[in-house]
């Protein structure tokens, strides 16, 4: 059995618009945190892993440690949908499990201020003057638009619709509810791009960008960074009194793709992947949904935070509508989901986005988040899900030490 | 008449236009594009099925905002056709939530989306309420 990983040290930037900052700063800031925030160096470092998904030829692994040190490490630059993040952290925590090295460094960054629709592709050719078939489905236009949609905000919204078409009980209001909720909370985190409380009516009177999806209830794209240290166990234990009170366990880090299934290649299934992945992860930790005092999970879209209540298993099969009605996702709610405000209002600066919702949740396992500190957090849930697809599930807990 | 393309290689014109699916002879998993093998079983032998015409919106969403060129709003939805799920628009009704809804019945129709320089008429399709 591979020794237990913990992190260390993490940090996010604050999300939003950065002009003055570039990719490399935003990532510099992040990784120079993390490694501050655990006490420690790059000289300690045994690997680094560094997402970006809009740039990811870039080598954004080379191009840091260009600015805060070139010690010759192996340099993984991972690129994995919204679970890029995710999947940098995992990266280095399977170098550690491998016995690789001792410590690792996991960076997530993206540029996206002022980025528009995204995933509107779709086509094989744009509509074009001479009609001659191309790609996979011999296409002789553009299908996007023609034949359904392609686009995030609308598949996302679908994936809300049929949700509802299965189980009742959804409605425009109720998702504009769930993101009524994320932007009451995203007041209390000063690190998000937007802070401001938003009324029901506010946000269903919005711009309707797919609906029931208005501007307010999909996530903001923005800029920033996020970055995590992490060691082992058996090193953690030689380490000093406060890091290692400050260490966060990673009592499970399960990364998974979608099996197949009817309609899975028609209308993507973020369902059976994140089920999947957090049953593991479950099993992995020891523990339950029940055990769970905060969750951060990927409310890309309102509608999508609704699904995920019930792929990770916050409630009954089928009982998203009721677990939302009943409260319990508030920050006072028996399972507090999104106590960050969520993508919706703090921002999904892609690649960022997988470890600065385990930034979130370590914060309140350490008891560091001031005024939307979680009295008493011990364990915590963290998950992202890119399509494609690709979902990665952390559980966090706190240090006994 | 004007020669006529389909937009994609999975829709048949003529007097009774129709989607074709590709059934592994495997398994039975069902695809639209060109494949390698099997995601199900792994099976590399195919079959074309005929897709039913009518169905069920299992999902939908009315698209507000879409690439440049894409005229809005439009409905895209899934659509079960007879345990088969289908990608398309629904059209021939007004884009707007009181007058679509889920479990609603439609049916494929086929209609024209343009015409190259060659004079060739591309054939689009979508799926309209039924009744």
């Amino acid at each position: 059995m591979a020794e237990d990983v913990w992190i260390l040290g993490i940090t996010m930037t604050k999300f939003g618009k950065h002009p003055d900052k570039d990719m490399v700063d935003l990532a510099a800031e992040a990784a120079r945190g993390a490694l501050s925030d655990a006490g420690v160096t790059m000289k300690d470092m045994g690997i680094l892993a560094a997402g970006n998904l809009m740039n990811a030829s870039a080598g954004i692994g080379q191009q840091l440690q260009k600015q805060i040190g070139q010690t010759g490490i192996p340099v993984y630059n991972v690129a994995n949908a919204c679970a890029t993040g995710a999947t940098a952290l995992r990266t280095a925590v399977m170098a550690i499990k491998a016995g690789e090295c001792d410590f690792g460094l996991a960076v997530g960054v993206e540029k996206l201020a002022g980025a528009g629709l995204l995933g509107a592709g779709g086509g094989s050719r744009s509509s074009g003057t001479h009609y001659e078939p191309s790609g996979r489905y011999g296409a002789v236009a553009t299908t996007d638009g023609r034949i359904g949609t392609t686009t995030m905000p609308g598949t996302f919204a679908q994936i809300g619709m049929e949700y509802g078409h299965k189980y009742g009980g959804t409605s425009f209001e109720l998702f504009a509810k769930i993101s009524e909720k994320n932007h009451a909370h995203s007041t209390l985190n000063p690190l998000a791009a937007y802070t401001k409380k938003m009324s029901l009516e506010q946000i269903m009177g919005d711009v309707m960008i797919a609906y029931p999806n208005t501007r307010p209830m999909c996530s903001a794209n923005c800029d920033g960074a996020a970055a995590a240290v992490v060691v082992s166990d058996s090193k953690l234990k030689t380490l000093s009194l406060e890091q290692r009170k400050r260490a966060v366990k990673i009592a499970a880090s399960v990364l998974t793709t979608d099996p197949w299934q009817e309609a899975c290649q028609i209308l993507p299934d973020v369902n059976t992947l994140t089920r999947n992945a957090a049953r593991q992860a479950y099993e992995q930790a020891g523990v339950g949904p029940e055990d769970l005092d905060l969750v951060e999970l990927h409310d890309c879209f309102a509608t999508a935070e609704l699904v995920h209540y019930d792929n990770l298993m916050l409630c009954e099969e089928g009982g998203a509508v009721d677990f939302f009605n009943s409260g319990a996702p508030w920050r006072d709610g028996k399972t507090p989901v999104n106590v960050s405000g969520g993508l919706e209002s703090k921002g999904h600066p892609i690649a960022a986005t997988g470890i600065a919702n385990i930034w979130e949740v370590c914060h309140h396992l350490r008891g560091e988040a001031g005024d939307r500190q979680i009295q008493g957090a011990k364990v915590g849930l963290a998950h992202v899900i890119g399509l494609g697809s690709a979902c990665g599930v952390h559980i966090l807990e706190r240090s006994a030490a | 008449m004007a020669k006529q393309v389909p937009l994609v290689e999975y829709l048949v014109l003529g007097d009774d236009p129709h989607l074709m699916a590709q059934e592994c002879t495997g398994c039975g998993a069902r695809y639209f594009d060109r494949r390698n093998a099997c995601a199900s079983c792994e099976g590399d032998q195919f079959t074309k099925v005929r897709i039913a015409n009518e169905g069920i919106l299992r999902a939908f969403t009315i698209v507000s905002m879409a690439a440049p060129g894409v005229p809005v709003p439009f409905v895209a939805g899934i659509i079960d056709c007879d345990g088969t799920s289908v990608r398309g628009n629904v059209v021939n009704v007004e884009p707007n939530p009181d007058n679509v809804s889920t479990g609603m019945k439609v049916r494929l129709t086929t209609f024209p989306i343009g015409t190259d320089d060659d004079g060739v008429e591309g054939i689009g399709f979508g799926f309209e309420p039924v009744g």
